[in-house]
């Protein structure tokens, strides 16, 4: 069973050529870490974000990948440097077919 | 003579502006980085639920087959307003936010009531409250509520659990001093409902005074219980006239 859910980016949407920018990638997703148990008893199967591409136009500039300490709903803060005009491909995936995809665009003066 | 009543005069209105301007959301007791959490809609995690609540709103329920827009219109900007009024009289019946909602669906659309702090009650409150973000919180003393008003301070002030402790005792003798490492904050509702960072998850005013229930090693009150309308009315009356926040991030 695949599922997804609301993504968000935050990041510029104009920047000079070879400056750094900062983009903020946030999923909502519960991170359910697989440690914890039911009230009656049974524990609670883990359903996580796996993994966090980021690409620029086509060229994988970050990824991350995630584990059952990580809280819900992931931010993510990381930087890049702008080095042309184009789209950047954020992509979530995780247990149970989990996938997430977003996409901003960025116009390099 | 003059001068001294005037100045009588002037200490009079500095104080009563003083004791005014001493009320604070626990907003203010926040790190800068949870602050801008909460001020920035790409990062506050809340803004997920008002999305959710704002789909909800629009989606068809129950045996009547109608939406909240169907009757409210489709963008909620018509409920601007509606949550600082509560928890409010309707029919010589208090009711809270999440249990007008509740109304609408078993009443209106004839649906099954949401579960309290199920995804779905959470957002939809959290949809009708940030379209109040802003306004002064305008719950005031009437006729009709004075009883539930009075139950509701007999509750705040009333000692209860093993640690028989008051609501008041910490939130008012005591706030501004610590607890655990933690400023005691002045419990104004100002933000409801919450994004808890220690909960990972959005909460309402009754799982945050639930809380504070269990940490005195007391009965707590049930959700959507009368107690509990009172105590978040006395509360929501202590705190007229702040700006609501909703959907607040706390710590």
């Amino acid at each position: 069973m695949s599922k997804t859910s609301r993504t968000s980016i935050t990041m510029p949407t104009q920047a000079k050529k070879g400056s750094i920018i900062e983009i903020r990638a946030i999923a909502q997703h519960d991170m359910e870490t697989g440690f914890r148990y039911t009230e009656g008893g049974k524990p609670i199967p883990r359903d996580i974000i796996r993994f966090f591409i980021c690409q620029y136009n086509g060229v994988e500039v970050f990824k991350a990948e995630l584990f059952p300490g990580t809280g819900a709903n992931p931010m993510i803060i990381f930087s890049t440097i702008a080095a042309e005009s184009g789209i950047l491909q954020f992509e979530w995936q995780g247990d149970n077919g989990y996938e997430a995809v977003n996409q901003s665009q960025i116009t390099v003066t | 003579m003059k001068a001294l009543s005037v100045a009588v005069f002037f200490i009079a209105i500095l104080s009563s502006a003083a004791s005014f301007a001493a009320r604070q959301s626990s907003y203010e007791l926040m790190t800068p980085e949870n602050q801008a959490m909460q001020d920035d809609p790409g990062s506050n995690p809340a803004q997920f639920w008002v999305m959710d609540g704002q789909s909800l709103w629009k989606q068809k329920a129950g045996k009547a087959n109608v939406s909240c827009a169907s009757c409210h219109g489709e963008s909620g900007e018509t409920m601007r307003g509606v949550a600082v009024q509560f928890p409010k009289m309707v029919r010589r019946k208090l009711r809270t936010l999440e249990g007008q909602i509740n109304y609408c669906r078993t009443q209106r659309q004839g649906a099954l009531a949401l579960a309290y702090e199920s995804k779905a009650l959470l957002a939809l409150s959290v949809f009708v409250a940030t379209q109040s973000k802003g306004l002064p919180i305008a719950v005031e003393e009437t006729p009709a509520n004075r009883d539930s008003l009075s139950k509701g301070r007999q509750w705040f002030e009333m000692r209860m659990g093993q640690l028989n402790l008051s609501c008041a005792q910490c939130h008012e003798d005591r706030a501004g001093l610590k607890l655990g490492g933690s400023v005691i904050p002045q419990a104004h509702p100002t933000a409801y409902p919450i994004y808890r960072l220690e909960w990972q998850s959005l909460g309402s005013l009754e799982r945050r005074l639930r809380n504070c229930m269990s940490g005195v090693r007391a009965r707590q009150f049930d959700y959507g219980s009368p107690e509990m309308a009172q105590l978040e009315l006395f509360l929501m009356w202590r705190a007229r006239g702040m700006p609501l926040e909703s959907p607040g991030v706390r710590p």
